[in-house]
């Protein structure tokens, strides 16, 4: 869910800034860009970390979980 | 033989890219944020037997994050100041000076915001949860979180109105495109 549909997320995200589902009344146009604005922002960031994918420290301690999940324990024989 | 299931634990590592930002917002730090994550993968393994299959893999993940965060990392954080802000520490591409002006005022508003507004704000309007989602992960009712996020905008959007308007709003056919999206 997070990887694939990430950009109908946004865009159903995108959707929620500018129409304010809770406001209640009418927005400024001016607040309605403003918002519209935020929702660029907030994503950009986000995205940018996103985009750096799985830090190799990761992949590390996933190799040493799984290892270490073997019943003969560590170093022995895996599979 | 790994009790791991292979395709969960891609699902894991699918999952691990969102964790980090999510971790950031939070945290403030890109250091502390990939602890947390560490942490958070170890307690899933650690967990995995109480995870259903076929439920929502991310937001339980995401839970999990969240709950040491609040745990563990609460009273440490943004103790402190990370003075270039933890979003821009991890930034790679080189916006355009208005662009990255424009990044600057929002970061700063972001950081001001109380971390419920935020957390919930982040949530929904980056990760891409729902509601529903969010409030499962904050553990809240869906209309705390739909508050929490109304809050954090309209925050926002009133400390980054005090900016200049001509600069910070859209180009024209944006402007078209959201009064079209309006009616």
């Amino acid at each position: 869910m997070m990887s694939d549909d990430h950009s109908e997320g946004a865009a159903a995200a995108a959707d929620g800034m500018s129409s304010s589902p809770m406001g209640g009344g009418k927005e400024t146009a001016l607040g309605s860009e403003i918002q519209a604005k935020i929702g660029q922002h907030l994503r950009a960031m986000y995205d940018d970390v996103v985009r750096q994918g799985v830090p190799d420290r990761f992949m590390d301690l996933l190799s040493k979980l799984d290892k270490a999940d073997t019943p003969s324990g560590e170093g022995g024989g895996r599979k | 033989m790994s009790r791991f299931d292979p395709t969960l634990r891609d699902e894991i590592i699918a999952a691990i890219p969102n964790l980090r930002a999510f971790a950031i917002s939070l945290s403030g730090s890109v250091d502390r944020a990939d602890d947390l994550v560490q942490e958070t993968l170890l307690r899933a393994f650690a967990n995995i037997s109480s995870f259903r299959p076929g439920t929502n893999l991310p937001a339980w993940l995401f839970t999990i994050l969240r709950n040491l965060f609040r745990s563990e990392y609460r009273k440490r954080r943004r103790e402190v100041p990370d003075s270039d802000g933890a979003f821009a520490a991890t930034l790679t591409s080189n916006p355009d000076q208005n662009t990255h002006l424009d990044f600057e005022d929002f970061r700063a508003a972001l950081d001001q915001l109380p971390p419920d507004q935020r957390e919930a704000l982040v949530l929904v309007g980056a990760s891409g949860f729902s509601y529903e989602e969010a409030a499962d992960i904050c553990q809240c009712a869906v209309g705390t979180i739909k508050s929490r996020v109304n809050r954090a905008r309209k925050r926002l959007g009133e400390m980054l109105a005090l900016d200049d308007v001509s600069d910070f709003g859209p180009d024209k056919t944006t402007r078209a495109v959201l009064a079209a999206e309006r009616t």
